[in-house]
């Protein structure tokens, strides 16, 4: 074969590659979305019916219960997350740490970053142990937010330090003091620190390894913060592998739900990536 | 009268600063105290869960339980090999399919698409990434488990349920790879345009450029990508949990069913968690997650320091 064939080959291998990913994307968005659609049409109440008593045997009701708890799990560990991990970023970018003790930070964040939810998972679920606690939703909440913190502080540290020096330096030209600098710093990289609080929010929506233990898997509406609760992810887990037809279909309409927030979600943090883009220096003006 | 304006503003303008100060002075602690959270989180996990797996380090050696193949928590036996040689399985076996893949659509990413194509196709890869790995584990369900078990399995003429070795093996090369391939990519684009203008310029053809030179350049990232991708496999918890079968054995074929260690704890903490030592069994094969993927993490940073130094350009 000589060079050129080769190069051809190459060329349709990496053209092939990429369709087969992108196929195999649209077939599983795809089955998904038709099948949970479908489901959805017929019997719509599912998703504001609470559970009935014998949820997991006769599919009593619907699934209101997941996505209550979907909510008020991921959203309070979402703000608890993003408030660590912006300081944290900004702790490492601005002036206030050692170069040195910055790259020890940024290690353990990697470790942090690889390390499986499962861990999280089981972490938490030994501190409930310990402190003699139940499953609670408050434990999902704690769960989650240990499990967004790295992703979210990874994302948020890369725009911190791709936000241009400039701003910095204008800053303290003027007399700022660093907490005010940081304020202008985090402003210029406002686009890429909401594309990171999203991608933060979408893990954790889409997470089931973390709370499976932590929050707690009830089949009930969940009645306070140290009530046993669950997600949409865990549903989806638990009514899989069940014999009962309607179940898996309910499973079926809960990943529409699910895929349709994560797409939402990525939307949104385009739409607003290109608002916020007028803040930083160079970018467009609107 | 004008002494008096002069006062005022000057204390007015010393107040302002010392407000000032008071919040620089207020937030320095705070950003320090979030600064440290991310080591601080890190020791409080390994402290607590080692804490907790001491009950069964005391009464077992750690080389006994990982070379004994005996699960069996009711009766005090706590042989890990089967997920181990399970999860090891599954991690190679994903490798095998999903890196070739990822980094032949990296290449394609980063060296062939071109404008409107190129952020289509870069969306729905990142579309993929987000998708909640718990979906890719309800739809293979219902696609790859019947075809594994009723084409793929027969085929090589062994007969199984569907779910194994390999059905996970090839539902967690789906998940991996979008996260592998936006590694590469970054990699793959942060080479200057010289190396390819200089490298096309004496006479290369594109796959040259791209076998010598560039996948060399990029060489430290794309591994360690590999090596992330690695980490990730091996931590995977709900697709196996739903796709491998849970049988604590070791798996004679690609098509048998197994048990990984995040699928242990998965399966035996209900019923179990009664037991002190299962418990502290199931915590200690968090630990041993935690320090693999902290060797993945080491290594792919060492090696990604070297490489750089020998893979100039």
């Amino acid at each position: 074969m000589d060079r050129y064939a080769k190069q051809r080959l190459v060329g349709y291998l990496a053209r092939g590659a990429t369709a087969l990913v992108v196929s195999v994307m649209l077939f599983v968005v795809g089955v998904t979305i038709f099948r949970g659609a479908r489901i959805l049409l017929t019997n719509p109440s599912i998703v504001v019916t609470p559970p009935g008593t014998q949820y997991m045997l006769r599919a009593e009701g619907g699934f209101l219960h997941a996505i209550v708890g979907s909510i008020f799990i991921v959203i309070p560990a979402t703000i608890v997350s993003m408030t660590l991990a912006v300081s944290t970023a900004v702790y490492l970018q601005s002036d206030y740490s050692s170069e040195r003790f910055s790259d020890l930070t940024n290690m353990f964040l990697n470790v942090l970053w690889g390390t499986p939810p499962i861990v999280y998972g089981v972490f938490v679920l030994t501190i409930i142990f310990a402190t003699g606690a139940r499953q609670s939703l408050l434990f999902g909440i704690i769960a989650i937010a240990i499990f967004q913190y790295p992703i979210m502080t990874r994302y948020t540290d890369e725009a911190l330090r791709s936000a241009p020096d400039t701003v910095k330096e204008a800053s303290y030209g003027l007399g700022s003091t660093r907490f005010e600098t940081a304020q202008m710093t985090v402003r210029s990289a406002l686009p890429g620190v909401i594309a990171g609080v999203i991608m933060g929010f979408a893990r954790g929506i889409g997470d089931a390894a973390t709370v499976l233990f932590t929050a707690g898997r009830s089949t009930n509406m969940p009645a306070g913060p140290m009530d046993g609760a669950t997600t949409l992810p865990i549903l989806i887990y638990e009514n899989a592998t069940s014999p009962n037809d309607e179940l898996v279909a309910q499973a079926y309409a809960a990943s529409f739900l699910l895929i349709v927030a994560v797409l939402a979600l990525i939307g949104i943090s385009k739409v607003l990536a290109g608002r916020f883009a007028r803040y930083a220096p160079g970018g467009r003006h609107s | 009268m004008a002494e008096s304006t002069e006062s005022t503003e000057s204390s007015r303008t010393r107040g302002r600063l010392s407000t000032r100060l008071r919040r620089e002075r207020i937030s320095s602690v705070w950003f320090t105290v979030a600064g440290c959270f991310a080591i601080g989180i890190f020791v409080l996990i390994v402290v607590t869960m080692v804490y907790q797996s001491l009950p069964l380090l005391q009464e077992f050696s750690v080389a006994q339980m990982v070379t004994s193949s005996n699960w069996n928590p009711g009766e005090n036996q706590f042989g890990f090999l089967p997920a181990i040689v399970g999860t090891v399985y599954v991690s190679i076996l994903t490798m095998a399919m999903g890196t070739p893949i990822a980094i032949l659509t990296a290449i394609y990413l980063a060296e062939y698409a071109e404008g409107r194509m190129k952020t289509l196709v870069g969306t729905f890869i990142d579309v993929l990434a987000a998708i909640p790995s718990v979906i890719f584990g309800l739809v293979a369900l219902l696609v790859v488990v019947p075809f594994v078990g009723n084409y793929l399995a027969p085929a090589f003429g062994s007969s199984a349920t569907g779910q194994g070795i390999f059905t996970v093996s090839l539902v967690m090369s789906i998940i991996v790879t979008p996260f592998m391939i936006s590694l590469s990519v970054e990699s793959l684009e942060a080479l200057p345009d010289e190396l390819r203008e200089t490298s096309l310029g004496v006479g290369a053809t594109k796959w040259e450029t791209i076998r010598t030179v560039l996948l060399r350049a990029a060489g430290p990232g794309i591994f360690s990508a590999v090596l992330l991708g690695f980490g990730r496999v091996f931590g995977a918890t709900i697709v196996p949990a739903m796709l491998i079968g849970s049988q604590t054995q070791i798996p004679d074929s690609p098509f048998a069913t197994g048990q990984t260690l995040p699928t242990l704890i998965v399966n035996d903490f209900g019923e179990l968690m009664s037991l002190p030592l299962t418990q502290s069994a199931l915590i200690f094969v968090g630990v041993m997650l935690l320090v693999v993927v902290w060797l993945f993490n080491f290594s792919a940073m060492l090696i990604r320091r070297r490489l750089k130094r020998r893979w100039q350009y």
